[in-house]
């Protein structure tokens, strides 16, 4: 049974049978990707609302994801370029300080020293404080000088921490600090912004899937009577999906097409004010684009997740239409 | 062609549509299938087209049981079917050549024979230069006929119609079963589906006469045969 079947199909299956079907399936692809494209063409105010809502979609997370990666290459430099405090000895004469101050303004690695002796510090505190009774019956000043070094901005992270220790193993030094605690912070707030971007990523992309689900659930309302009579002349289940699974592509290309755009036009936008407030900052800063793996990605994304809606919407609604 | 054993359809929440029917199609022949409304006729086609499934017994076309076809062979089952409906069912989107060459395109033929299959069926129908025009622009009777074109354009061997001429007036309707006629010379099966008595009497095909689900009359293209006179369900329409 099972053999003469096969040589039934056999002659069909090889040569130019073969090709023959292989080039009709691309014809049928070509038929079906046209025409879904044609048939959004003539509709172009509810095809341009699906598509616009589907870029916007798209553009915030990538305009966050740009915003996040700017501000990490933005505070890549801070660990290393942070100040610290360097507290000497309670007591120790100010001259001394000051050649200690001198000494490590020679240093290499060291862009600048700022000396604050005990008794500025003191006024300081008085000022800021509101504790001014209780120092006064401290009697003698409990603050001792302090040098403010600020590191090249040319060391990393490790010679920082390594300048800190040669200038904490000096005779005259109490106490280093290094000031990481706000940069530590940033950076915090920047891991959240980066999850918080993942997570509108992930909701926005679903709403690109409902989006265009819903867009070819209603297609495929409208067109019930067109699917019944294809149905009724042989058209396959694959073949009365495929012009749906094209329609959701196109909204998906075209979503995330648009999605570039908006997100490179704000970038344009924002260059320049942000190059004004780095410059104000003496900052060498300028953003950075997602550039063209990031352009693709997007494009890349809109297509999926459009194509992914309208497989969604046809494995849902395709099967319930027969023809009666 | 097409055989019923013992068929028998009843619809879910409705009564019994067909009742144990036996019924034998030779290849070749060319079938009217009549009877009071209600009778049983579309269900009777539905069955062949695999649009519905017999509740009892099997149906066998072309040689193959019905109730072998599992759904998704259903569609390169009805590739081998011609199906004409009462309302054409053309796709107002497109013109009248696209509408024909559609069981074309779906079959995966290439341009060229698209191209001359569909010229050759329109010119079958009489339409030749109406490829261009929207099916919605014309006439009652030359929509049919683009039914009938769509319908034979990749030369199944068996047409099947429900009231082809249900909406067209006496003149037309003799037109578009001449025009059935000239399919049958070409070898092709037909089973029609018609209340008009009067042209299928005239035209002197084999008749198949159903009433509530049954076969009350069947009656060779001579006039050999049985009919049921009298029946009460028969003859009134
Ligand atoms: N989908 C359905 N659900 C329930 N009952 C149905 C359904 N389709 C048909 N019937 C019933 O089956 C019987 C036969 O209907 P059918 O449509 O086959 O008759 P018909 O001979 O084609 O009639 P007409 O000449 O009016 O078209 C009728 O009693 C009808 O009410
Ligand atoms: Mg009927």
């Amino acid at each position: 049974m099972a053999r003469t079947r096969r040589s039934e199909r056999g002659p069909r299956r090889s040569g130019p049978g073969m090709v023959a079907r292989i080039r009709a399936y691309f014809r049928q692809h070509a038929h079906h990707s046209l025409g879904a494209l044609g048939r959004l063409a003539r509709q172009p105010v509810a095809s341009l609302l699906t598509v616009a809502v589907i870029g916007i979609a798209l553009a915030l997370p990538a305009g966050l994801n740009v915003l996040v990666a700017n501000a990490r290459v933005l505070s890549a430099g801070w660990e290393s370029a942070v100040d610290f405090s360097v507290y000497l000895q309670h007591g120790l004469e100010l001259e001394r300080a000051e050649a200690l101050a001198a000494q490590t303004r020679a240093r290499s690695g060291i862009a600048a020293v700022e000396i604050i002796s005990a008794e500025a510090a003191l006024a300081e505190f008085r000022e800021h404080s509101g504790f001014t009774a209780a120092l006064e019956s401290l009697g003698e000043n409990p603050l001792p000088h302090t040098l403010v070094v600020r590191p090249a901005p040319t060391l990393d992270a490790g010679a920082v921490a390594a300048l800190a220790a040669e200038l904490e193993a000096l005779e005259e030094v109490e106490l280093v600090q290094l000031d990481t605690a706000w940069v530590e912070r940033f950076l915090g707030i920047i891991d959240i912004a980066r999850r918080a971007t993942e997570v509108t990523l992930l909701l926005l992309g679903l709403a690109v899937i409902i989006i265009v689900g819903n867009t070819i659930r209603l297609d495929i309302q409208n067109r019930r009577s067109e699917i019944e009579v294809m149905k009724l002349i042989g058209g396959s289940d694959g073949f009365i999906r495929r012009p749906f699974l094209y329609g959701g592509l196109w909204y998906g290309i075209t979503g995330g097409l648009l999605a570039v755009i908006l997100t490179g036009a704000a970038l344009l936008a924002l260059a320049a004010p942000v190059g004004r407030l780095a410059g104000l900052y003496g900052s060498e800063f300028s953003l950075v684009g997602p550039g063209m793996a990031g352009f693709a990605a997007l494009l890349g994304a809109g297509t999926l997740l459009g194509w992914l809606g309208a497989w969604v919407a046809t494995a849902r609604h395709l099967r319930e239409i027969e023809p009666t | 062609m097409i055989r019923f054993e013992a068929v028998g359809k009843r619809y879910p929440g409705g009564g019994e549509a067909l009742a144990t029917l036996d019924l034998d199609i030779a290849p070749g022949e060319f079938v009217f299938l009549t009877g009071p409304s209600g009778a049983g006729k579309s269900t009777l086609l539905k069955l062949v087209a695999l649009i519905e499934r017999p509740s009892r017994g099997q149906v066998i076309v072309n040689g193959q049981s019905t109730r072998q076809i599992p759904r998704r062979r259903i569609a390169q089952f009805r590739r081998g079917l011609g199906i004409v409906f009462q309302d054409h069912k053309l796709l107002a989107d497109r013109n009248v050549f696209d509408n024909v060459a559609l069981p074309l395109i779906i079959a995966g033929f290439s341009p060229r024979d698209i191209n001359r299959r569909v010229r050759a069926a329109l010119d079958l129908v009489g339409l030749a230069n109406k490829g261009p025009r929207n099916p919605m622009t014309l006439s009652t009777g030359e929509q049919q006929r683009v039914g009938i074109a769509r319908a034979v354009v990749s030369k199944p061997p068996l047409l099947i119609a429900d009231e082809p001429t249900g909406n067209l007036d006496p003149e037309l309707s003799l037109e578009i079963m001449r025009l059935f006629e000239r399919f049958n010379e070409l070898g092709v099966t037909l089973l029609i589906a018609s209340h008009d008595i009067d042209l299928i009497t005239r035209l002197g095909h084999r008749r198949v006469m159903l009433a509530e689900g049954r076969l009350v009359g069947d009656t060779a293209a001579d006039g050999s045969g049985y009919d049921v006179d009298g029946d009460p369900a028969y003859g009134q329409d």
